[in-house]
């Protein structure tokens, strides 16, 4: 790993000396990502206004590049820390170059005129982020993805060895998410920036962050490597949910399952089956799956919506144990539906049971 | 490119204006002067004829002030990130006003004579007062439409209490006191100019150097500091700065009202830009502009009599804030 580029120890961070939360340790290395997730109003974004120093510490420092950064001339944190914060801007009569210039004014002289050179990088910086076209654009007219992009480069203009951004997917709609945390990606691998961001997308944050810190109330309740954070049970206890699931290997959300003894059999597998669990679940109807191989792609959808999941191990053809318990299930409900249309020898004895259902006349074409 | 022609072109178009309005304003009166005589009148030394003892001051006030008028305006809005903001709709004029009555009464009645010096003092001490509760208010208050009521609440207490302190005044302060709390440029000495000058000079050149930090600002507070600008101290420079400016205006010619607001408004569409590296010396010639034009108003319209200055501001600026408040709510971004 290289160096640590930003560094909390024992933080305690809260509004007017009241502590909100305590004992934040952190160490965010250059070329990673380190994201802050938790419920809202856990605080994620106190910790960020505390680094970036817009709210007073309670306790504990932050060290910049291992230094102190409380007694820090301004101009100093500004050459190596930016930001992209939330809520809206409204600067006037500003073009997106402008609004992206204004990230050199720790570069600029004393009446803040930019010359040739920062010109030049903020043309760069508006084309890293893929905005080159909008330079001369009204900066109040364009949308929010665009800005977001702009003040991006504005961010970059800084030339900062650490960015710290602050929900800067929200308001966004997929595309521009997916787009900006790309840019984001590329910047770190390109720059080697040192990023530290809070985000509310949980599939996007496994996916994006190289370091995750789980902020709850009043503590750091768990950090680690994605793999770690990630798991069903562990999400759903930091955000207290207790309606529905969580999804660790897509980082996918299901809803609550219906609850009650099973009255449809889904026979599904292969991702034919998660729509008509989906419909089901929608329709309030309870629903037993199977028979599916727990390495199915319509397992983990199944186990988080069916009242009853009958599944086989993993790489195995669907044995005579798993069609007996799934023949038992399957009379006693009262429909059987079947989106599954091909059959192989690891799922034949699913024909089989399509087939019985058609004869009992439950099945619906 | 097209942009650097732009802001010349606009320099080069208020300078030309402000050059007209000053000729026309030392030839218009109840003795008119042809160019000609203007211009050989200037020439010859100083002497106590109508253009260098009454008109030249005059003239060089209006010009002073208004410019000092708008660019404390322009430091106002910047500072509450809200366009409608001013020296006069905040009340910090009348604050001034306020402080200054009561000098002139209580000093006055006792024989004393104040100096110009004190006056601006006293005018200083007033805007201070008023800003100080602006600024408890703006900590409470977010809607930019709310500050300003606060504004003009703040304005009427201030009024009120003048005129309470102008009704134990003596008759010969009362006609004094009247006609300088209306507004009015008349009467303006050398040495009036000559520290207005000054002080409007070194306001105006501070502000001037502040204009990477006001550009900074006019992104919003967390990005100012992130790029680099001491909050804390950026502030108290603009909320002193400005109050200096208007409290300057305030003690020479009393509270004019609605210039702080339009002009910097006009001078922004006009440049079609807000940075305050040019604004800020546009807003001073503009304001110079705009008060002499006014002043002419007040001084020609119905001659002999001269008309209070702040009736014609209002006249003319009033329009442009409505305007303004109208265009703000049905654009995008409008309460900051």
């Amino acid at each position: 790993m290289s160096g640590i580029k930003l560094r909390t120890e024992n933080l305690t961070v809260g509004y007017s000396g009241r502590a909100l939360i305590g004992d934040i340790t952190l160490s965010l290395h250059q070329g990673q990502i380190m994201t802050l997730i938790g419920p809202n109003g856990a605080g994620k974004s106190t910790i960020l206004k505390s680094v970036i120093r817009q709210l007073a510490l309670v306790g504990g420092a932050v060290y910049l590049n291992g230094r102190d950064m409380a007694p820090m001339p301004e101009r100093e944190v500004a050459r190596r820390l930016s930001v992209l914060m939330t809520g809206h801007i409204h600067p006037e009569l500003m073009t997106c170059f402008d609004v992206a210039a204004t990230g050199r004014y720790p570069y600029t002289g004393r009446l803040g005129i930019l010359s040739r050179e920062d010109r030049e990088k903020v043309s760069q910086c508006l084309e890293l982020v893929h905005a080159s076209g909008l330079a001369e654009q009204d900066f109040s007219r364009i949308s929010d993805g665009q800005r977001q992009r702009v003040l991006l480069a504005r961010a970059l203009c800084q030339e900062p060895e650490v960015l710290v951004l602050d929900e800067p997917t929200s308001f966004l709609d997929i595309r521009h998410k997916l787009e900006l945390l790309a840019i984001l990606k590329d910047m770190v691998r390109l720059r080697q920036l040192a990023v530290l961001m809070s985000l509310h997308e949980l599939d996007l944050a496994q996916k994006v962050s190289d370091w995750v810190v789980c902020v709850r109330g009043d503590r750091i309740d768990r950090q680690g490597p994605p793999e770690e954070i990630f798991s069903a049970e562990y999400i759903m206890e930091l955000y207290g949910g207790t309606r529905g699931s969580y999804s660790a290997l897509f980082g996918s959300l299901e809803l609550e399952r219906a609850a009650g003894e099973p009255e449809v059999f889904v026979i599904g597998g292969g991702g034919a089956g998660i729509p008509v669990y989906r419909r089901l679940q929608r329709q309030g109807v309870p629903f037993a799956a199977g028979v599916l191989p727990e390495n199915d792609v319509d397992f983990p959808v199944a186990a988080a919506l069916a009242a009853r999941v009958v599944a086989e191990r993993p790489f195995q053809s669907v044995g005579e144990e798993a069609f007996r318990q799934a023949r038992a299930v399957m009379d006693r409900c009262r429909r059987v539906v079947c989106p599954l249309e091909r059959f192989g020898p690891v799922n034949e004895k699913n024909r089989l049971l399509r087939d019985l259902a058609r004869q009992a006349g439950k099945l619906e074409e | 490119m097209r942009r650097a022609l732009r802001y010349v072109t606009c320099f080069a178009l208020l300078g030309a204006v402000l050059a007209v309005l000053l000729v026309w304003n030392i030839s218009a009166g109840s003795v008119y002067f042809a160019p000609g005589e203007i211009l050989s009148a200037l020439l010859s030394p100083p002497d106590g004829g109508i253009i260098w003892g009454i008109r030249l001051p005059r003239v060089l006030a209006a010009a002073i002030l208004g410019g000092a008028l708008s660019v404390s305006g322009f430091l106002l809005q910047t500072f509450f990130a809200n366009p409608i903001a001013g020296p006069f709709v905040l009340g910090i004029s009348s604050g001034a006003k306020l402080t200054v009555s009561l000098c002139m009464v209580l000093l006055l009645s006792r024989g004393v004579v104040i100096s110009s010096m004190a006056l601006i003092l006293a005018a200083f001490a007033g805007s201070m007062l008023s800003m100080g509760f602006i600024l408890l208010l703006s900590r409470r208050v977010r809607q930019m439409s709310m500050l300003v009521v606060s504004g003009v609440m703040i304005g009427y207490i201030c009024s009120a209490v003048t005129d309470f302190v102008v009704t134990f005044a003596d008759d010969s302060n009362i006609v004094n006191l009247h006609n300088w709390s209306l507004g009015s440029f008349s009467g303006t000495s050398w040495e009036n100019v000559g520290l207005m000058a000054l002080v409007v000079g070194a306001g105006l050149a501070l502000s001037f150097l502040l204009s990477k930090p006001i550009g900074a600002y006019q992104m919003g507070e967390v990005y100012a500091q992130n790029m680099g600008v001491n909050i804390r101290r950026f502030r108290v420079e603009l909320i002193l700065l400005s109050s200096i400016l208007s409290a300057c205006v305030t003690a020479f010619a009393g509270p004019i009202s609605f210039v702080g607001i339009a002009v910097p408004h006009l001078v922004k569409g006009l440049f079609r830009t807000a940075r305050p590296v040019l604004i800020i010396p546009a807003c001073f010639l503009g304001g110079a502009a705009f008060c002499l034009g006014c002043d002419l108003i007040a001084r020609t319209a119905f001659a002999p009599r001269d008309m209070s200055i702040s009736s014609v501001t209002a006249v003319f600026g009033a329009p442009v804030v409505l305007c303004l408040m109208a265009s703000r709510r049905g654009g995008r971004g409008g309460n900051p």
